[in-house]
């Protein structure tokens, strides 16, 4: 609104590409990042905190899967699976080696990446839905595998309790402490898609993206990028896993499965394909809006319903409502959250004297 | 804003709020919050529609009643759809509410709590999800399992087979069939040191994921190895498959006992009814039925509101399981007021009255446990219940098997 301009006009490759579009931008940026770094720590209950902490994880994984299936169109089922390749290297590494997370996290990362560079091989032959097949077979191979191998896996129950993280003696455990510990790594994983999304292994994803003949034909090599795209992806998977497991205290398998891929699909679909924003607002919408939802139960539905129906009721109504509201927003604006926020604000930017 | 105005409607407003406030400050200390867990839509709901209500209604059974020592229970339920990231959140949830304890629903789920729990000081009570190590508690001192765990059940099932063959199980050979993934894997090691000991020849069957496939393996069993018994170990909709498939291909039922979650009447109702299902085993951990003064009370208590009788009750084995677990939780609390003089009790007070639970039967729907500092398991009592004649009928009293092997590998598993 306190936009006086008809609207973004680039003049050159420097402006078109450039982090802040905007003055504004930058100040916006700064903004949120006291809000998020000093007020909400100070002002949120640790109750609230623990809310954003899910938050702040699901959005690595959420960017993730954007970068492979948002901005280089490869679909994949399986990244589920290699957040719990990343779980389990990191937490095999604590308790076997009894390393740092600042050496457990990168690993757990590159392990997952390789293991998805593998995965996606298929991806040079086969698109679409046949890929997505492929990718399905990948998350079951891996789990079973995890399932099977005790050396992987710890034992029968598949479940390896790691430590705490520690940053210089000094142990993170409560909700508060997590926080800072996460949101460091979330904001480090913004920045970094970022950037990656406006260099040039960015561009060429989006080339694959949009025609993968055309962009070989202009010198794209596909065979590196497709991999690249699946590699990149799953490293964000992977380190998305390691943050659960040290969030959590435990690597388990079981919170890894296929209905979890699914679910990183919703937030991406629902935030946005091919947006960073997009990728934060998905995974916010999927994570936070069935807290919300129980919430305004808990407070009204005591109005429609015995106190002996209601959590029944709540239950049952969470999902309608959830599923009712994905596909409102979907069909308001199937391009995603993303979109519906960039419409309101291109509206405000020439309000009133829109045309 | 109306404060300052000072008029008339003000100064009755405030005197409300402060009545209020007075008076919600009150309830508060006479009130006892307990958090509850529970999956009533996702992958588990089968159980969870039935044991939530369960709990929920020997609770307002207690309130009904006057509360637990005089102080009201407040129950916080929260569906977390059988995923990890919201039972965190309803964890943290239930912490800022002030609970006093936790009933935790899911293996994952419990796995993923256990160190949070110990770091707050909060007990959870994870009754047939719990790893079996969790019995340990030196071990995992804010997890009870409060039930028998997977190495108790597969010791009573072992126990069983040797009673209905007579006594002993030497050069026999037993089936097992399980799903594949960590709880159905859990009981391995205790059969296996069983097969030895007991000198009877043991081959395992894995059912993968989502387990309603099974035909070439009950084939293999049948058919191929030709077992003296079977036992069965599986979840969600695989029961009831494994009951067609195995009296499909002939093999008598009252060879056969399932463990703890393939033993509800939901599971006899789809694998064709209790005519067909004839003489299958059943192991339970709370009693099964109407028949007792507990259910007898509630289903009183619906009727003095004009309600009929709840009609979760047709899954007693669920329902049941659910007023069980709310009795140990209440049991716990009065333990703990009791020890503070009628004071009210913090988290590690009720964690300390759940570890004097003994002799609390409840009429027969709760076993003979004793719950110490060092056994959260209470002693791993199961029954196994017979379908016979559109029913299930009791087959054994409370029973327990193998115990020292039990202590054995507890002893292990905390050595490593």
């Amino acid at each position: 609104m306190f936009h006086r301009e008809s609207g973004v006009f680039k003049t050159s490759y420097a402006a078109d590409m450039a982090l802040y579009p905007l003055p504004i931008a930058r100040w916006t940026v700064a903004a949120l990042l006291v809000l998020f770094a000093v007020v909400a720590p100070l002002s949120l209950h640790e109750y609230y905190l623990s809310i954003i902490n899910l938050v702040l994880i699901a959005v690595v994984g959420a960017l993730g899967l954007n970068i492979l299936v948002g901005y280089t169109g490869q679909i994949s089922i399986g990244h589920a699976a290699f957040m719990s390749v990343g779980a389990y290297t990191a937490a095999n590494l604590a308790v076997k080696a009894h390393l740092p997370f600042w050496i457990t996290l990168p690993a757990g990362g590159l392990m997952a990446a390789l293991i998805g560079a593998i995965v996606g091989i298929p991806s040079l032959r086969i698109k679409g839905l046949y890929l997505a097949i492929a990718t399905l077979a990948g998350q079951l191979i891996i789990e079973w595998t995890i399932n099977h191998v005790p050396w992987i896996s710890g034992g029968a129950q598949a479940s390896i309790q790691v430590p705490r993280p520690s940053l210089l003696g000094y142990e993170l455990r409560t909700q508060g402490q997590l926080y800072f510990f996460l949101l460091f790594f979330t904001v480090v994983a913004i920045v970094a898609t970022l950037n990656l999304v406006r260099s040039r292994i960015g561009r060429a994803f989006v080339a694959i993206r949009d025609q993968d003949i055309a962009a070989e034909i202009i010198g794209i090599d596909i065979f590196r990028y497709k991999l690249l795209s699946f590699a990149i992806s799953s490293f964000y998977a992977g380190v998305c896993g390691v943050l659960y497991t040290y969030y959590l205290g435990i690597a388990n398998y079981e919170q890894f499965q296929i209905v979890v891929s699914i679910d990183y699909l919703a937030m991406i679909i629902i935030g946005g394909l091919g947006s960073v924003l997009g990728s934060i607002l998905g995974a916010t919408f999927v994570t936070f809006l069935p807290i919300v939802i129980r919430w305004t139960m808990e407070s009204f539905g005591g109005l429609f319903f015995s106190p002996a129906e209601l959590p029944g009721t709540i239950s049952s109504l969470r999902l309608i409502v959830f599923g009712a509201l994905i596909i409102l927003f979907l069909v308001v604006e199937p391009e995603g959250l993303n979109r519906l926020w960039r419409n309101i604000r291109n509206y405000f930017r020439v309000w009133p004297f829109s045309y | 804003m109306w404060r300052v105005k000072g008029h008339r409607l003000g100064a009755v407003l405030a005197a409300g709020t402060i009545a209020l406030a007075a008076n919600s400050a009150a309830a508060q200390d006479k009130e006892v919050v307990f958090g509850l867990q529970c999956d009533r839509t996702g992958a588990t709901q089968t159980v969870g529609v039935f044991l939530c209500p369960g709990y929920h209604d020997y609770i307002a059974l207690v309130n009904s009643k006057g509360g637990v020592e005089g102080f009201k229970i407040r129950v916080i339920e929260i569906d977390h759809e059988y995923k990890v990231p919201p039972a965190m959140e309803a964890h943290e949830r239930f912490k800022k509410e002030g609970e006093v304890l936790e009933g935790l629903y899911g293996t994952p789920q419990t796995a993923a709590l256990a160190k949070k729990l110990e770091e707050d000081k909060i007990l959870g009570t994870s009754p047939g999800f719990g790893a079996a190590a969790a019995a340990d508690g030196k071990r995992f001192p804010y997890l009870f399992p409060v039930a028998a765990t997977y190495w108790s059940q597969i010791a009573a099932a072992v126990e069983f087979a040797k009673k209905q063959l007579g006594g002993s199980l030497n050069g026999k050979k037993i089936a097992y069939l399980f799903f594949d993934n960590p709880a159905g894997k859990e009981p391995l090691v205790i059969l296996e040191d069983l097969a030895k000991s007991e000198g009877f020849e043991l081959r395992t069957f894995a059912v993968p994921s989502p387990g309603v496939e099974m035909a070439a393996q009950v084939l293999d069993i049948t058919g191929r190895f030709r077992p003296d018994f079977v036992i069965t170990h599986l979840f969600g909709r695989s029961p009831s498959v494994s009951i067609k498939e195995l009296k499909g291909k002939g093999f008598p039922l009252s060879k056969v006992v399932s463990l703890v979650w393939g033993s509800s009447e939901a599971d006899i109702k789809a694998a064709g009814g209790f005519g067909a299902a004839q003489g299958y085993n059943a192991m339970q951990f709370a009693g099964v039925g109407e028949e007792f003064p507990v259910i007898k009370g509630i289903i009183d208590m619906y009727k003095a509101q004009g309600k009929p009788a709840p009609k979760e009750l047709e899954t007693s084995v669920y329902y049941n399981r659910g007023v069980m677990i709310a009795a140990l939780h209440v049991e716990a609390v009065r333990n703990a007021i009791k020890a503070k003089g009628g004071a009210a009790p913090t988290s590690e007070d009720v964690k300390n009255g759940m570890e004097m639970v003994k002799g609390f039967t409840l009429g027969g729907l709760v076993p003979p446990m004793t719950i110490t500092p060092e056994d959260h398991e209470g002693g791993g009592w199961v029954q196994v219940w017979t379908v016979k004649d559109g029913k299930f009928e009791k087959t054994t009293d409370w029973f327990q098997a193998y115990r020292d092997l039990i202590k054995k590998h507890l002893v292990a598993s905390a050595q490593n």
